[in-house]
């Protein structure tokens, strides 16, 4: 009996020292569930999900806190992806979040631009180059039309320009068979 | 000399309708009333204008400047005037506008001074840069810069010349053998120094058979190992990996190039164009067209870049039935969206089409696996699979199937008993996932950028509070040293230590020192005492110093 029990002790501290050593071992440096998240989000940072930027967002999915459709930039596709990578079932854009529009950069109109330094400060990406007192401008290639630089320009010299199609961008569209009249 | 050829799988047999043009010589076409010369002469690279509206310009002349890994100079197609820069419709399927130099000829065609290059005595490293400065690119179709297919690989062995001209219709590289063989032979012996390699084959469909006479004469007075090689007339010889295929037996892998496996590929165009720019130091302003299909007098024409196509149709006379204009092949070509585009350096046919010679396809139908697509494909993929994914967009599988590796040369359209437009599913997908990778990588860098904007933020405010602490710590030091100021009348500094906070601490010690000036001044004014001072002082004291802490006397 009591040997009985000393073997059932031993195993179990054994096997306790060894889980306990490989969770401390083998512990997974944040959520990877986050970074997947992370990775469908379109990280424009803008906001409009009521998080401060992409990754919050993310982890704010992954621990159940927000809904899968907060995000207007990422628009349908990208609810699609993440109810496919969550397993939960789709549903359309919040429209209290915003509205899915085409991809837009700021454009800072250099007349107008006092060198106030808010849109500078606005930018979560760095995309804006410029210095106090001196006119500031948009680093196209790099701007990801989040908009959060629009409403702090206090004399408003700052447009979103949707970005048209180059020969580089442009794509073949999807082949459709044209339906004629009936003659 | 070559023993055997080799073949790859799969190609087609279409009609090659050379016999329209094939008989007619090159001709140079008429200067055109003004030329429209884009800086962008394919959708991989573009140039900086370096003329401006009023500046009159010779052919030849630079005007623009190549930029980028993969840029080529552009230059003045003939002497005249830049009237104007601005955007106007490219040959492409897009239909879409680049920037282009718009010039009016004066009409004497006068060229700017120009000098053989000596690309023996010079380096390598010189001899590619002046091919890039003569604006030379592939003239196959594809444009891809001659000087970075030049100078890329070591250890090539053999120099392979693409005269197959496997696309129905076309003949302005078999009119350009038949005519100028030994101007195609010296550029190639050039391209053969330069980069390296020992033996020349030039590959040649056996429907020529007048081309590959001139070029076995032409090459009977070449030095070195030179051979003409009749390859079968089978659709796509003319496609790189199948040529090198056909002549070596090399099977080029995914991802590869012939550059890595000891063999590069020209075409005959190309070997002239650095046979001019060497030979004679002119760069590429004009190529061989062919304008033929559905018109009165199909024909070569030797045509200047920039040249509008509605100002070439009259050259050729187009019949009254002709609904569309094709700009290359009928197997990989594209329908032209406007007339007033201009030609460009890869462009080397233009056919008149009708609904009678290019029936409008019978309506597509369902796929039903007869795999007729996959016995066709000269890149053995399986392109009924292919077509499935993307057309259901399952763009992840479709690149499992090696979507990649497709070429695009249509002949699983060709041959598809349900008459489904496949290439346009597989352009669909390709343009689809090079989108997809750019937002990616966009993406990333947004995010990239994101946090370390955050992390610059942070350090940031660290250095700040830091700068702070250590300028509240010297403020207080230095009043503790120097002698009370306005004689003994000084306020003390407020007893708060800089660690609980810093700025408190600074503000106070600026009032102090303030205050300390105000007494100054005050009993230099006013004349009054010390001891009124001092009483002064105290008075002003309560709302800043501590009560139970009275100023001494």
């Amino acid at each position: 009996m009591l040997t009985a029990l000393l073997v059932m002790t031993g195993i179990a501290l054994v096997l306790g020292a060894a889980l306990g050593y490989a969770a401390i071992r083998f512990k997974v440096e944040g959520d990877p569930l986050v970074e997947k998240i992370d990775a469908i989000l379109p990280q424009t940072q803008c906001g409009q999900c009521s998080y401060p930027g992409c990754k919050p967002y993310a982890e704010a999915i992954a621990k159940g806190d927000a809904d899968i459709n907060q995000c207007p930039p990422g628009g349908e596709e990208g609810i699609r992806k993440l109810a496919d990578l969550l397993g939960r079932e789709f549903k359309p854009l919040s429209e209290e979040h915003g509205v899915e529009k085409p991809k837009a950069v700021a454009f800072i109109d250099e007349q107008t631009c006092i060198g106030c330094t808010l849109c500078i400060q606005a930018c979560p990406v760095d995309a804006i180059v410029g210095a106090a007192k001196q006119m500031h401008t948009v680093v196209e290639p790099l701007c990801t039309g989040c908009e959060l630089c629009v409403a702090p320009c206090p004399v408003d010299c700052i447009s979103m320009e949707p970005v048209s199609e180059t020969v580089q961008t442009w794509k073949w569209k999807y082949p459709v068979i044209e339906i004629k009249a009936a003659a | 000399m070559i023993g055997r050829l080799f073949s790859f799988s799969g190609g087609i047999k279409p009609d090659a309708h050379k016999n329209e043009s094939a008989g007619s010589p090159i001709q140079p076409a008429p200067l055109p009333s003004r030329l429209v010369v884009p800086l962008r002469q394919s959708t991989r690279a573009t140039a900086r204008c370096i003329v401006q509206p009023g500046q009159r310009v010779l052919k030849g002349e630079r005007i623009g400047e190549p930029e980028g890994f993969l840029g080529t100079a552009v230059h003045a197609p003939t002497s005249g005037t830049v009237v104007e820069f601005g955007r106007h419709t490219m040959a492409h399927p897009s239909g879409l506008e680049t920037r282009c130099v718009v010039i009016e000829p004066d009409g004497e065609d006068r060229w700017i001074e120009h000098a053989p290059f000596d690309y023996q005595g010079a380096s390598r490293e010189q001899a590619l840069g002046w091919l890039r400065e003569c604006g030379i690119v592939g003239l196959g179709g594809a444009t891809f810069p001659s000087h970075v297919k030049v100078g890329k690989g070591a250890g090539i062995d053999t120099l392979i010349l693409n005269g197959a001209e496997c696309e129905p219709w076309i003949t302005c590289d078999d009119r350009l053998m038949r005519e100028r063989a030994a101007d195609i032979l010296a550029g190639a012996a050039m391209l053969r120094e330069l980069i390296g390699a020992r033996a020349l084959l030039v590959g040649i469909e056996d429907n020529k058979p007048e081309a590959i006479g001139a070029m076995r004469a032409a090459a009977s007075a070449c030095a070195g190992d030179v051979s003409v090689v009749p390859v079968p007339a089978l659709y796509p010889a003319g496609g790189e990996k199948q040529l090198i295929r056909v002549l070596t037996g090399i099977e080029i892998p995914y991802g590869k190039l012939g550059g890595d496996y000891g063999v590069q590929c020209f075409n005959v165009g190309t070997a002239h164009a650095v046979y001019r720019a060497i030979g004679h130091g002119e760069p590429l302003v004009s190529r061989v067209l062919t304008l033929t299909g559905n018109v009165e007098r199909p024909g070569n024409w030797e045509v200047l870049i920039g040249t509008p196509i509605d100002q070439l149709l009259p050259l050729a006379g187009p019949k009254a039935d002709t609904d569309r204009y094709l700009m290359g092949g009928p197997m990989m070509g594209f329908a032209l969206p406007r007339l007033d585009v201009p030609v460009v350096k890869g462009s080397n046919c233009i056919i008149s089409a009708s609904p009678s010679l290019f029936p409008p396809p019978p309506p597509e139908q369902p796929c039903i696996r007869c795999g007729e697509c996959a016995r066709a494909c000269p890149a053995e993929l399986q392109p009924f699979e292919l077509y499935w994914f993307s057309r259901a967009k399952n763009f992840g599988k479709a690149q499992e199937y090696q979507l990649f590796d497709c070429i695009e040369c249509g002949c699983c359209s060709y041959v598809c008993p349900a008459h489904i437009p496949l290439v346009d599913y597989y352009r669909f997908a390709k343009s689809e996932i090079w989108a997809r990778e750019r937002e990616k990588s966009a993406a990333d860098q947004a995010r990239e950028r994101f946090e370390f904007r955050n992390y610059r933020q942070e350090r940031e405010k660290e250095e700040k509070a830091a700068k702070l602490a250590a300028k509240a710590a010297d403020t207080r030091a230095k009043l503790a040293e120097a002698p009370p100021a306005g004689g003994t009348a000084t306020a003390q500094p407020p007893d708060i230590s800089a660690e609980e906070d810093p700025k408190k601490a600074l503000i106070a010690a600026a009032l102090a020192r303030a205050k300390a000036q105000k007494a100054a001044a005050q009993s230099n004014d006013t004349g009054t005492g010390v001891a009124q001072e001092a009483e002064l002082s105290a008075a002003d004291a309560p709302p800043l110093a501590p009560s139970d802490t009275p100023p001494r006397a």
